[in-house]
Formats: structure tokens, sequence, C-alpha cells
């Protein structure tokens, strides 16, 4: 394949404005598929499921099979909708969409066409710096997925030259939700970021929602990127690309701002550009042309005679709109101001994916620093270490019940760490595992001042390097201490009571 | 012991109850039937070799005080529409050659949980594209009336199996009259119920908002008996109406006590007399409607404007909804596969498979329906057939406000002789005028012998219509017709069947 | 393509993936052309104030609880497959690009 020809990113958008667009398709997380009772490989652990055994006789498209709509994928649908600042149709009606292709057992997608149920919203999307851009919504609508091929013979898997393919209909009725943008204008420079901005909020908000898996490199989440450019100075949009098969975050940015580029070489140079679908390759970091758009993309829709309209009622939206969380850009922004984090900080919450729980912890009453603290240090360890979720590990009413005691001065940090240990391993409540292991701190002054006179026997100059104002010399004194009280003394508490030693001699 | 094929299903279930017959002597006799006469009249595509076990499974059942329903051990036809997990499925079709579903369809799982027993699978036009069964993809079936003509189709066998005595009773599916013209041709009852009354799950769908299975029987009470049994709500299927049927056997048993038609006000819809109707089958309606009249019946002339356009908009409707519901035949995960020379793509595999698969018919059809759907083309084609049912639903509910049922002959002519409309898809199709507009409307119609024609001697059929929901009256009003039919002849039609032996 | 000339039954024939042959296209086009000239009557009666009706019988929503039910096996699913590798139905190798 000939090499792309490519314009300096710079130069390109000195000649061209790129106008975006963007579709994403969501694979619900609903315990059965679309339109059958088949259980749903995108709410399972896909990897560990045989092909054609998630199956009935409707994903394989038999003969006299019929469609019914499963009322979550239409609740879901309905919420998400309601998320991006859409407003849900009264009535909305299912398509078919008719096209042969093996992995399409029907040879036709029950899809929704010109009734969809969500249309007009409105996404907020924060860009790196901060800022937030608002990308228009045309519609959001309810379908279903196809079967996976592979193709075999050939090279690397490619459908070119490969002998033969095999279909596994298992993916096939999958719901999914596809969530179209109205044309993107305007973005520039950022037009790359703003694909993977918009994205991975799309990822977050169902994730918020609890509707998706939405792990891109398995699928639930799929991007379409649409690019054109426009003359400067011009109004009229360009002939745009579509280009599919972009897998992660990364990539979305990086096949945007390939397209621009290529696209701005060709119309420099005189050229036109192709109506197409191209495919991103991850490992050149190139686009390839794909099908060319023709009179093949007649998909003869008509309402699907075997389904009935979703009517989603005032009451019914409504229900759901009460039940919607906040949106994740928003409740990000309020809860950087409100726990006082520096951006660091906080990014790095956000990145380990533990907002949720550490907002939930600072909600049962723990302050945020605290809050933080064992969420990002602690427990994120230990979860790395069994290699499991760090929610899957203890609930935020029970570091409440931890912290307490080490705010009541019962526990240390150090102590604190192992009563977590135990919690994790089941053995009780923080008060039983204090109890059991004898972790309590020694807050008997007596005690502590007989352990202090005898380590200060050992080493009297101590006393006199206090009084001279080197009070760092205690640490020899409380690192003495803490280890005759087998780390069970509070450290501020030791140091206290040397430094009062010191004064009264 | 060939009178026990002369009884009706209600008489079957009689014997059967009181112990003066066996299911395996019932099953028995139909496969003797079957084994001397199929080869005349070819009604079927395929024989159950489990009957006489299911049977026997009845009988001791009976022993036990276990009957499921009235009908447990009485033997039933099925057509080839419908998916059956223990024998063929073909829907007429080569491109289904062999094929065994693994499920039942709703309508199949019914008959077997009431007891009944599944003696084979009928004969069709290929996917119930036809109106004579000369466009199954097997054999053709002749009508035992006369076997040089046709037995009406799509639904053929059925009605074929259930007039020549090959079974009492049997399943059909009406898209456009192919239950209740069949019927007519063949001396028969058949009903199509109300749209979304009877499960379409598992049947092989041809126009998805058109079709409907429904009985076919040689009385009004079997037909009844059947329906009531394949009847009801099936959350399998999304157009099924969620509510509790009457019981059409009561309507039908009701029907036949009546001492009259008293009150029955009975419309005429004007437009499905037309001039094209042969003289013995109108003969035999006006003579019906002087005997409706003289038994009490009040009779009034109805305008239905819009079924002057019902065979166009059938014709659009039904082959676009095809197209789609057909795509599915491609060689992939079930039927035949035709690989052509050389190094074929699976796009070829596909398209020389349905080009070999399906039959002329079929293929014209999809070819229009594809046409009425494609870009540019839906709203001057499809979409304005959507529209004239809306116009013929509102001509139908305006004639339901002033009568009670609405009558026409079931056909404009009796049985036409094998191979006269073949070569004539449009005169072919013409036929269906009076049968069409009831499935474009979803109301609910049956079909029941009326009479010989006096010319020809073959039998001629009554359709009577109701309203949507209202299958019930059809029953009842057809119960007390059967019954002055028979009081005014001294025979039921279906009982004039020759021995074709 | 208003006119049914054996191109536009070509085109069709292709959106319906039948490999039909020269003699049947040119068939069909003489057929098709007149059938269509007959279901075109719909058209003087379909006006812009006529509502489409696509089911005969209008119900509510009819949906489905999210609830596992009976699937079939693979030996099921395979068993009138033409072609399979044991767990996946087996295709000759496919031109076009997925859509
Ligand atoms: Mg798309
Ligand atoms: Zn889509």
């Amino acid at each position: 394949m000939a090499k792309d020809q490519l314009m300096d990113l710079e130069k390109a958008l000195e000649l061209y404005e790129p106008v975006l667009g963007f579709e994403v398709h969501v694979e619900l997380s609903t315990q059965t598929k679309m339109f059958s009772a088949a259980p749903n490989p995108a709410a399972m652990d896909e990897a560990a499921i045989e092909p054609n055994t998630c199956i009935t006789p409707l994903c394989l498209g038999l003969p006299g099979s019929l469609p019914v709509v499963n009322r979550t994928a239409v609740e879901y649908s309905i919420s998400l909708g309601l998320a991006l600042g859409c407003d849900i149709a009264p009535v909305s009606r299912f398509a078919r969409k008719n096209y042969f292709y093996p992995d399409l057992a029907k040879n036709y997608q029950i899809s929704q066409y010109d009734e969809p149920i969500a249309f007009e919203g409105s996404v907020s999307v924060e860009m790196d710096d901060g800022t937030l851009v608002e990308v228009p919504i045309e519609r959001a609508h309810m379908e279903e997925d196809a079967g996976k091929l592979t193709h075999v013979g050939g090279a690397t898997g490619r459908i070119q030259g490969a002998e033969y393919s095999l279909v596994d209909y298992n993916r096939a009725g999958v719901p999914l939700v596809e969530i179209v943008t109205k044309p993107i204008e305007g973005m520039e420079g950022r037009a790359g970021e703003l694909g993977r901005a918009y994205v991975s909020t799309i990822r977050d908000i169902v994730r918020n929602l609890g509707i998706s898996h939405a792990r891109m490199e398995r699928g639930n989440l799929r991007c379409d990127a649409n690019v054109s450019l426009r003359p400067r100075g011009e109004s009229a949009y360009g002939t745009r690309t579509e280009t599919k098969n972009v897998n992660s975050f990364r990539s979305i940015e990086r096949a945007v701002l390939y397209e621009i580029r290529r696209q701005a070489a060709i119309l420099a140079d005189g050229g036109t550009i192709t109506q197409e679908t191209r495919h991103w390759h991850e490992d050149t970091g190139v686009t390839s042309p794909g099908r060319p758009k023709s009179d093949a993309d007649d998909y003869r829709y008509f309402p699907e005679p075997d389904l009935l309209p979703v009517e989603a009622s005032a009451e019914w939206v409504a229900t759901l709109k009460a039940a919607l969380p906040e949106s994740p850009v928003l409740m990000r922004r309020r809860l950087r101001a409100e726990w006082g984090f520096s951006d660091v900080d906080f990014q790095a919450i956000v990145n380990a994916g533990l907002i949720t729980e550490v907002k939930a912890t600072i909600d049962a009453g723990v302050e945020a620093p605290a809050a933080r603290k064992w969420w990002m240090g602690e427990i994120s360890r230990i979860a790395n270490d069994r290699d499991v979720e760090p929610s899957s590990l203890v609930s935020p009413d029970e570091i409440k019940a931890l912290q307490s005691l080490v705010d009541q001065g019962t526990l240390t940090d150090k102590l604190a760490r192992e009563v977590l240990l135990g919690m994790i391993d089941g053995e009780g409540t923080p008060e039983e595992i204090v109890a059991a292991r004898g972790l309590e701190v020694v807050s008997d002054d007596g005690a502590l001042m007989a352990a202090i006179d005898e380590a200060l026997a050992a080493d009297p100059d101590v006393l006199d390097k206090i009084r001279e104002g080197k009070v760092q010399a205690a640490g020899a004194i409380i690192g003495a201490v803490m280890k005759a009280m087998k780390g069970q003394a509070d450290a501020a508490r030791v140091r206290e009571l040397i430094i009062e030693r010191a004064g009264a001699s | 012991m060939s009178d026990i094929t002369a009884l009706s299903a209600s008489e079957l279930a009689e014997s059967l109850a009181s112990g003066d017959l066996s299911s395996a002597e019932i099953t028995q006799a139909y496969l003797d039937r079957m084994e001397a006469t199929e080869s005349i009249v070819g009604s079927f595509l395929a024989r159950s070799e489990t009957a006489l076990d299911t049977a026997q499974h009845s009988d001791a059942r009976w022993k036990k005080g276990e009957a499921r329903s009235p009908l447990e051990g009485v033997p039933v036809a099925i057509k080839d529409v419908l998916c059956t997990t223990d024998m063929v499925t073909t829907a007429g079709s080569r491109i289904l050659e062999g094929w065994i579903p693994p499920y039942d369809a709703t309508v199949v799982r019914k008959l077997r949980e009431a007891g009944l027993v599944p003696l084979g699978k009928t004969n069709m036009d290929e996917f119930a594209m036809g109106s004579s069964t000369e466009h199954s993809g097997y054999h053709v079936t002749k009508n035992p009336w006369d076997l040089s003509r046709a037995p009406g189709g799509s639904g053929g066998g059925s009605a074929a199996a259930v007039a020549a005595r090959q079974a009492p009773v049997a399943i059909g599916s009406d898209t456009g009259g192919s239950i209740r013209q069949p019927a007519a041709f063949t001396g028969t009852v058949g009903v199509k119920p109300t749209y979304g009354g009877v499960s379409r799950y598992g049947v092989i769908a041809l126009a998805s908002s058109l079709d409907q299975v429904g009985p076919v029987s040689r009385t009004v009470r079997d037909s009844a008996l059947i329906h009531d049994v394949i009847g009801g709500h099936d959350p399998h299927d999304s157009t099924s109406i969620p509510i509790p049927w009457a019981s059409m056997t009561e309507a039908a048993d009701a029907g036949a006590r009546a001492a009259d038609l008293a009150g029955l006000r009975v419309g005429v819809v004007k437009q499905l007399v037309t001039e094209g109707i042969q003289s013995g089958v109108k003969q035999r309606f006006d003579e019906a409607l002087e005997l409706m009249a003289a038994h009490g019946a009040e009779i009034i002339e109805v305008d239905a404007p819009h079924c002057e356009y019902a065979v166009a908009a059938y014709y659009l409707v039904l082959p676009a909804e095809a197209s789609s519901n057909l795509a599915k035949f491609d060689s992939v995960r079930f039927g035949l596969r035709v690989t052509p020379e050389g190094n074929p793509t699976v796009e070829d595999v596909m398209a020389a498979t349905r080009d070999q698969g399906f039959g002329d018919e079929v293929k014209r059809r999809i070819i229009l329906g594809t046409y009425a759907l494609s870009a540019g083309y839906y709203d001057a084609y499809y979409g304005s057939a959507q529209k004239v049912r809306t116009l013929i639903q509102r001509d139908f509910a305006q004639a339901f406000d002033k009568v009670d049922v609405l009558v026409s002959p079931s056909a404009p002519t009796t049985a036409f002789p094998l191979g006269a409309k073949l070569d004539d898809p449009l005169a072919m199709w013409a036929g269906d005028l009076t049968t069409i507009p009831v499935n474009l409307a979803g109301i609910p119609g049956m079909s029941l012998p009326m009479g010989l024609d006096p010319e020809d001697g073959l039998p001629v059929g009554l359709q009577l219509m109701a309203p949507t929901y209202e299958d019930a009256r059809l029953y009842k009003a057809g119960a007390t017709l059967e019954r002055l039919f028979f009081e005014r002849d001294g025979y039921l039609v279906s009982s004039r069947a020759p021995e074709v032996v | 393509m208003s006119e049914m000339t054996p191109d536009a039954v070509r085109h069709l024939a292709g959106l319906a993936r039948i490999a039909l042959s020269d003699d049947e296209v040119a068939r069909l086009a003489g057929e098709l052309g007149a059938i269509v000239e007959a279901v075109e009557a719909v058209q003087s009666v379909a006006t812009e104030d006529v509502p489409p009706t696509s089911h005969p019988v209008p119900l509510g929503n009819v949906l489905r609880d999210d609830v596992v039910g009976q699937t079939l096996t693979t030996e099921e699913a395979l068993a009138g497959a033409p072609d399979h590798d044991g767990t996946r139905f087996r295709v000759t190798a496919i031109l076009g690009e997925e859509q």
C-alpha cells in the first residue's frame, strides 16, 4: 500500500478547519440480550465463554424466531439519553437495517432509524487543561450487536487473503446504544484531544450509570471518528471519512490528527477526499481505505413489524431521571473544590478509578486526607498484590470505623494498617481485631515514663542536648521506647513526655 | 374401519372420552387412509414416524383419567411453515430441504401439550407465496374434489388433507387468504384469527404484519376446538395480544343451538362482490343471503371503498416484509449451500444459493419488495401501502358500526385447473381480492362451505368477517349458518368429497 | 430506476443477494414492469394526511424482564449448518467489509 502524504499539522490547520463527528457504540451490561433471553456476554467474562453457547434461535436468525425487547435495556438507554442531556422520545420505534454479512444472523440489524429513543443533547467534556467543551449530541439509539468473525489462513487474521472465516454468534444481539454527535467545529489543534476526552467522558458516564463495563479493549465501547476539513473562509463542510476500529483513547487522538494531516495533503494538492470508511492500524499509526460509500449502502430501513413502538411515559422517564447519579465531569469538578487536594493528588485518584470509593468514605465521615490516604495507599497496595479491585476489599463504613480508632488515639497509623489487613482477611471489626491481637496503643503515661527513663539511663546526654535546644535528639529515645513498647505507643505522646522530663529535671 | 376418517374431531373426541375408540385405532385409520390416498392427492411433505407411539401415550392417559384436553389423542396435520423438532420443516422450499429445527413453534407445543397427535407436515406454496400450492418446491397437491384442479394456496396441503380425510383437522397459516381460499376450494372450514390472537413464534415468517396461524377442519366446531388450543397470549411473540379470549367452542355450541339468526346484522361488502365473480359462486352467495334473511338476519349493503386498493397494497407490504424476512436464508447457519465454480467468496456462495434455492415466485416477490423499500421509493410504495391499510381499517371500522358481521364469497371462483394461472402472477394475485383486506386490517375471517357450484359441482365458500377481538362472533354465526345449510341441503359439503381412490 | 430495466433488476438482485441469470433478469424486468404499474394504484389515495399502519392491532409497550431463559446448545446450533469446525460456523472467504 502506498504511503499517505501527510501535511504538517500546523500547516494543515492554517489552511483548513477540522470538523469532527463521533459515533460511539456502547454495549450494555444487562443480564440478557437486547431481543432475546440469551445470557449477555458483555456482562460476563467474555474470554471464558465458549463460541456459540450464549444463543437462542433468534441469535442465529433461525426461521420462525422472533424478538422481544428487554425492559432493562430500554431503561439503561433512557438513563444514558438523560445523562447525555437528550430529550427522550415519548414514542420511539425499531427499524430493520437490511444488509448481508455473515456475522449478521438475520441479514438485517434491528436498530432505530428516524424515531430514536433519545435526541438533541449535549455533553460537557473536560480537556486536559481543565476547560470544558460542550459536545452536541444528535441522537442515541438502541440496536443489537453482530456476531464475531475469525479469519483463518492468509496473514495475521486479516480478512484479505483469508481462506475461510468462522462465525461465533455469542455477541449477536448484545444490546447497544449508538451515540451520534452533531458536527463539532472550532476545536482546531485540540481536535484529537477532544476525541480522546469525549470518548473517555462517555466511558465515565456509562460506568457511573452502571450500564456498561465500557472496556474499550474488549469492544464494550467502540468509536468511529468522522473527520472532514473545511477550507478557511468557506461555509460548506468538506467530504468526510469515517475511521473505524479505533480501540483506545490514545488512538482516537492519533487517528483524528492523522486524518487531518492526510486529508490536508490531498486537498492542498488539488485532490478530492473520497467518502469512505477507513481503518485505523494501531501498530503502524495510519489509517487505510476501506469500503467506499456506494449504492450498496441502500439499507432499506422500514419499521420492524415484529416489534411494537417503545412508549416512554413521562412518569417512567421522571423515575429514571430521579435515580440518575451526578455527571462524572461535574462531580469531579465539585469534589476537587470541596476536598482541597492538589491537582496532582486529585488526578491520581481519578486515574486510579477510586473517586467513588474516596467519595463514599468521606461521605461516611472520614476526613478527606485520611480517606485519600487509605484508598490510594494501603488498600491499593493490597489490591495490587492480590490482583483484585480495591473496592472489593473493604467498605467505606469499615474505613470509617478504623479511622475513628486512629482519631481517638487508640491506634497509630502503623497499627491501623495491621488492623486493616485483619479486616480484609475477615478477622472481624477493627475493635475485635485490636482486642484479639492486643494491638491497642499503650496510653498509660506511667508505663511510658518507665520506658523513657530506662532509655535515658543508657543515653544520659540526650536530656542536656534537649535543654540546649537540640530537640531532634529526642528521636533516639523515642525509637528506643517504641521498640520497647513493640510499636504500641503513640510516638507523639512519647516525645511530649521526654520534653517534659527534660524540663522537669 | 374406514368410517373413522369420516368422523369429525368432535366426534372422535367423544369416542375417545367414552372409550369407544382408542387414539391408536384412530391414528392407524388415518395412516391407512394416507397410505391409500397420498400418492394421488400429495398433501404431505413429511410424515411423522412417531404418530402411533404418541397415540398410545394418549390412550394410556385416557385410561388413567389424565387426558390433557378434549382433543387428547386426536390426530392433526401441520402446515410445513411451523417449526417441529421431530419432523423436517421446509416451508415448501428447497432452500430448507432436510432442515430439522431445534425448537417447536408455540402452536405446535400447544398442540402437543393438549395431547393431539401430529401426523405430518402439509404441502404449501414455497414460503406461503401463492394461491394454488403449485409453487411448492417439492410437488403439486391435487384438489380431492377434482384431481385436475388446484386445492388453493398457500395452504393447499392442509385443506386437501382435511378434505380427503387424511386428517380430521389441520393447522394452516393465512397471510392473504392462505387458510380461507383453500378451505373454500376444498369444501372445508378455515379460520384466520384476529392478528395477534395466535402466536407466530416458530412460524416461518412471510409477511410479519399479516401472517396469522389458524385451524382447518370439516366443521365449524372442530375449528373452534383447535382455535381454543392454539390461541392465546405468547410472551415469545411481541405482537401477541395479552388478553383472555372467550371460548370459541362455547361460541360455536351457542351458535349451533340458536334457533335462528334473529338480531344479527349482516353486512355485504359491495366492493368484495365484484363483476368477475363466477356465476355459480354468485348464485350460492345470493342464496346464502336469502337463507340468512329468511332466518331473521338483517342484510345491509355496506361500502368499503378502499378495498379496491387492497390487492395493490398487499403486493407491496408482503414483498417488502418478505424480502427482509427471507434474507436469513444465506447458506451460513442452516439450509442449502451452493458453492459455484472457481474461487467463490461468501458473497458469491450466498447469491448462488439464493438463486438456486428459491423458486421463481419467491425471487419475483423478493425483488419487488427490495424495490418497494429502496432509497427514493419507500414513500411511494411501502409507505403508501401502509397508508392504504389505515384507510381499509377505517372502512371496516365504519362498516362494523352498522353491522355485526360482514360477508362475501371467500373466493371469486371455485377451484381453478392446475396450471391455469401459473404463468400469470397478476391473475393469480387478483383471485385473492376477497381475502386480502381482512389481513391488511387485522380482523378475523372464516370460510365455510355454502354449497356446490351448480355448474362445476365444486365447493363454494362463504367468508364471514368480524371486528378485531371478535373471533367468537364468527364461530357463533358460522355454526348457526352451518346448521341452516345442512337443514337446507340435507348434507354437509365436506361429507360429499369424492372417495379419491 | 422507475423503469424496470434489466439494469434496475440486476441492481435489486444485488441488494437481495440473488445471482439471477441473464434470462431471469430479462423475464423479471418484463413481469415486474407490469406489476409495479398495477401496485402504483396505492399512490392515488395515500395522501399526506393519512397515517401509515405498520401494526394492524396496536399494543402498548411490549417488554420482557431481563431474565435469562432457555438457550441452545452448540450442538443444536450447528446441527443444521452446511459447514462448521465443531464450535463455529464456517464460511468461504469474505470479500466485503463489515458495515
Ligand atoms: Mg453507524
Ligand atoms: Zn450502530
